[in-house]
């Protein structure tokens, strides 16, 4: 079979993001893989491994994302796909799933989707859902482990709001995993030279067979955070329960116990 | 036309924050001139429907079906899909629960509409509804107008109003199941096993552990294998717990915390766990990196319990106390025991 993972590039964990004058989204720091998506890839790899399938990581999106998918490849994914074309309006779920979908359906023998639970960036937590329905597959979210994969079934430990269960599906299923479900893998030198000098092929929406559809989300505007108006009163005294004193006093007025 | 306001239940209850999608519903129907209509399937859907109705809804379309008693997706998002397409509400809100945000993303899929997800803020600007979200880990905020005749909300948990039970009744309609694809049916082996305490994210106060636990002046009374890890176990056992206790409150951890082994990941609060925003956060023994502030930056009142004042938690924080963590919770814990008459 054929096991597909999504990836994306964010902004790096620790980077200042802004909105400038201009009301674009800037950052200070580098691109890194969607951390939640390394466990999705790690997982698409050692699946692949253990029962001898095909492993490609695709993208939507801009050129930036390429970064992911380089990642993609130096860890070991075998090959990787950008979905691109000028007029996509990268930020509406609706023509994101739909371009995915269109995309696993052209990749030979597809069963299984890998994604990460959720970009760090975009906070959406949508997109998989999306791709599930537009694919008409199974959907189990929040996998923890993979307890069984074979050519048409697959068998999985899921962590919800409501505790630990475990399922078992027909493929094909779209699957989201969370951290520890495995160690991701550091890429070797060797597979980021290889990396580096893939060329990456990018498809539109002639290239998936599908229509570009309409968008039917515009984000109208970036705004930066109100200023917290607030200054940090720390609390003094000669003793712990002195300072426990005024705590609660403070927190009685604040009418938050 | 209506609003849907999808009420999540559990063990045949309402989950308590589904009032909150409720209230937001009612307001946006007000300002888009119509009324609200409770969407409830499961296992007592039809009492709760009546519960709905108390609280403020018109209509409320039920299902009770066998194949319905607990959530899951596939038959869930059929049958909100199929009510969608015959009554074409212009919104569904629900809260952001994991299973409100699969449930609005599939069915927004399935009938082409837009979906919004942890919105904080809903107007209404020209017929058209528009939402405000976090975006990049809450260091931004994006407002995202939608163009679809029924629009998919999910609120994040506690940012709007809960309804109020004002005693009205609605006007109940049992509907049947949906069909769904032989190939989209799931065997659930083991029930599931209910996860213990309050959640984090609904828990109007929460008490967070960081690396600073390991520094527990308790010894072990007998061999551990890891000494570091029963100091901190021991601490968010018998000194965080105990705080949280007397103020029914959810505990939450530092990622270092949890990467350490002290505390099990549901616990994690920042980027790469849960996003809470209690009234009271109280911080202990946690630095206040920047991945762990957009977990918990929209928190009411933050208190930082550290014993280093340059912490940069301390800028994050309304109060702060600069004590070791071991000294100051239990005092305070005494304290609130007292105050609080518990
Ligand atoms: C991709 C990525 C994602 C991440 N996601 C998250 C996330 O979701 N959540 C998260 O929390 N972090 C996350 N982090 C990690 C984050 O960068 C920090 O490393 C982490 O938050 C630090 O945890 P801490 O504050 O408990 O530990 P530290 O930074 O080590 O701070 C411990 C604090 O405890 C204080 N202390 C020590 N002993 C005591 C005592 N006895 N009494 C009082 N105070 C004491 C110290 O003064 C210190 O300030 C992420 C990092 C990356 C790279
Ligand atoms: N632009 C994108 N390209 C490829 N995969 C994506 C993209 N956006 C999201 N994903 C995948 O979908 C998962 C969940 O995304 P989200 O719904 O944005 O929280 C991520 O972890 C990725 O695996």
């Amino acid at each position: 079979m054929h096991i597909i993972a999504f990836t994306r590039s964010t902004p790096d964990t620790a980077a200042n993001v802004t909105v400038d004058d201009s009301g674009k989204v800037v950052w200070d720091g580098a691109n890194i893989v969607n951390p939640w998506d390394e466990y999705a890839l790690e997982e698409a790899i050692a699946q692949a491994k253990a029962t001898g399938s095909d492993a490609t990581v695709i993208t939507i999106g801009e050129e930036a994302h390429e970064e992911a998918l380089k990642h993609s490849l130096a860890m070991g994914m075998k090959n990787a796909i950008r979905v691109y074309e000028d007029s996509l309006d990268s930020t509406d779920s609706l023509t994101w799933a739909t371009l995915g979908a269109a995309a696993v359906e052209k990749a030979d023998d597809a069963k299984l989707v890998i994604c990460g639970k959720e970009s760090i960036d975009v906070q959406t937590d949508q997109h998989i859902y999306q791709l599930a329905r537009k694919l008409g597959w199974v959907m189990l979210s929040n996998v923890s482990k993979i307890l069984e994969l074979s050519d048409d079934s697959i068998k999985v430990e899921r962590t919800t709001d409501q505790g630990v269960q475990q399922v078992t599906a027909q493929l094909p299923a779209v699957i989201s995993v969370l951290k520890g479900i495995n160690e991701p893998r550091y890429p070797s030198f060797i597979g980021i030279r290889k990396a580096s000098k893939a060329t990456i092929p990018v498809w539109a929406s002639s290239d998936l067979g599908v229509e570009l559809p309409q968008a039917v989300t515009e984000v109208i505007s970036y705004e930066n955070l109100p200023e917290r108006d607030m200054t940090t009163e720390i609390i003094e005294g000669g003793s712990v329960e002195e300072k426990a004193t005024k705590l609660v006093d403070k927190l009685l007025e604040e009418k938050v116990l | 036309m209506s609003v849907f306001a999808w009420i999540e239940t559990a063990h045949g209850a309402a989950s308590p924050s589904s009032w909150e999608a409720l209230g937001a519903a009612a307001s946006l129907a007000s300002d888009l001139g119509t009324d609200v209509t409770a969407i409830v399937f499961g296992e007592n859907a039809q009492a709760i429907a009546t519960e709905s109705g108390e609280y403020g809804a018109a209509n409320a379309l039920v299902c009770e079906d066998a194949s319905l008693a607990k959530f899951q997706l596939e038959p869930y998002a059929a049958l909100l899909s199929q009510l969608v397409s015959e009554h074409k509400p212009q919104a569904v809100v629900a809260v952001g629960s994991s299973n409100g945000r699969e449930l609005m993303a599939a069915s927004a899929a399935d009938t082409n509409s837009a979906m919004i997800n942890e919105i904080i803020e809903l107007s209404v600007d020209g017929g058209a509804i528009v939402a405000t979200k976090p975006a990049y880990a809450g260091k931004v905020r994006s407002q995202i107008k939608a163009n679809s005749e029924t629009v998919f909300l999910a609120l994040r948990g506690r940012a709007f109003p809960a309804a109020e039970k004002a005693g009205g009744s609605a006007n109940i309609t049992t509907v049947d199941a949906a069909a769904i694809a032989d190939n989209l049916n799931i065997t659930i082996e083991e029930a599931d096993t209910q996860a213990e305490g309050i959640s984090l994210t609904d828990a109007a106060i929460v008490i967070s552990g960081g690396r600073g636990m390991a520094n527990n002046p308790a010894t072990p009374s007998g061999a551990v294998d890891d000494e570091t890890i029963w100091k901190a176990q021991d601490g968010f056992a018998n000194v965080i717990q105990p705080l949280a206790d007397v103020l029914d409150a959810a505990v939450g951890a530092s990622r270092a915390a949890v990467d350490a082994g002290f505390i099990g990941y549901e616990a994690q609060v920042g980027q790469t766990g849960k996003v809470v925003n209690p009234d009271l956060y109280i911080a202990a023994g946690i630095s206040g990196a920047i991945q762990h502030q957009a977990g918990m930056r929209g928190s009411k009142i933050i208190v930082a319990v550290n014993k280093d004042g340059d912490a940069p938690i301390f800028k994050l924080a309304k109060y702060g106390v600069v004590e070791d963590l071991y000294d100051f919770l239990p005092a305070l814990t005494a304290e609130l025991k007292k105050r609080l008459g518990k």
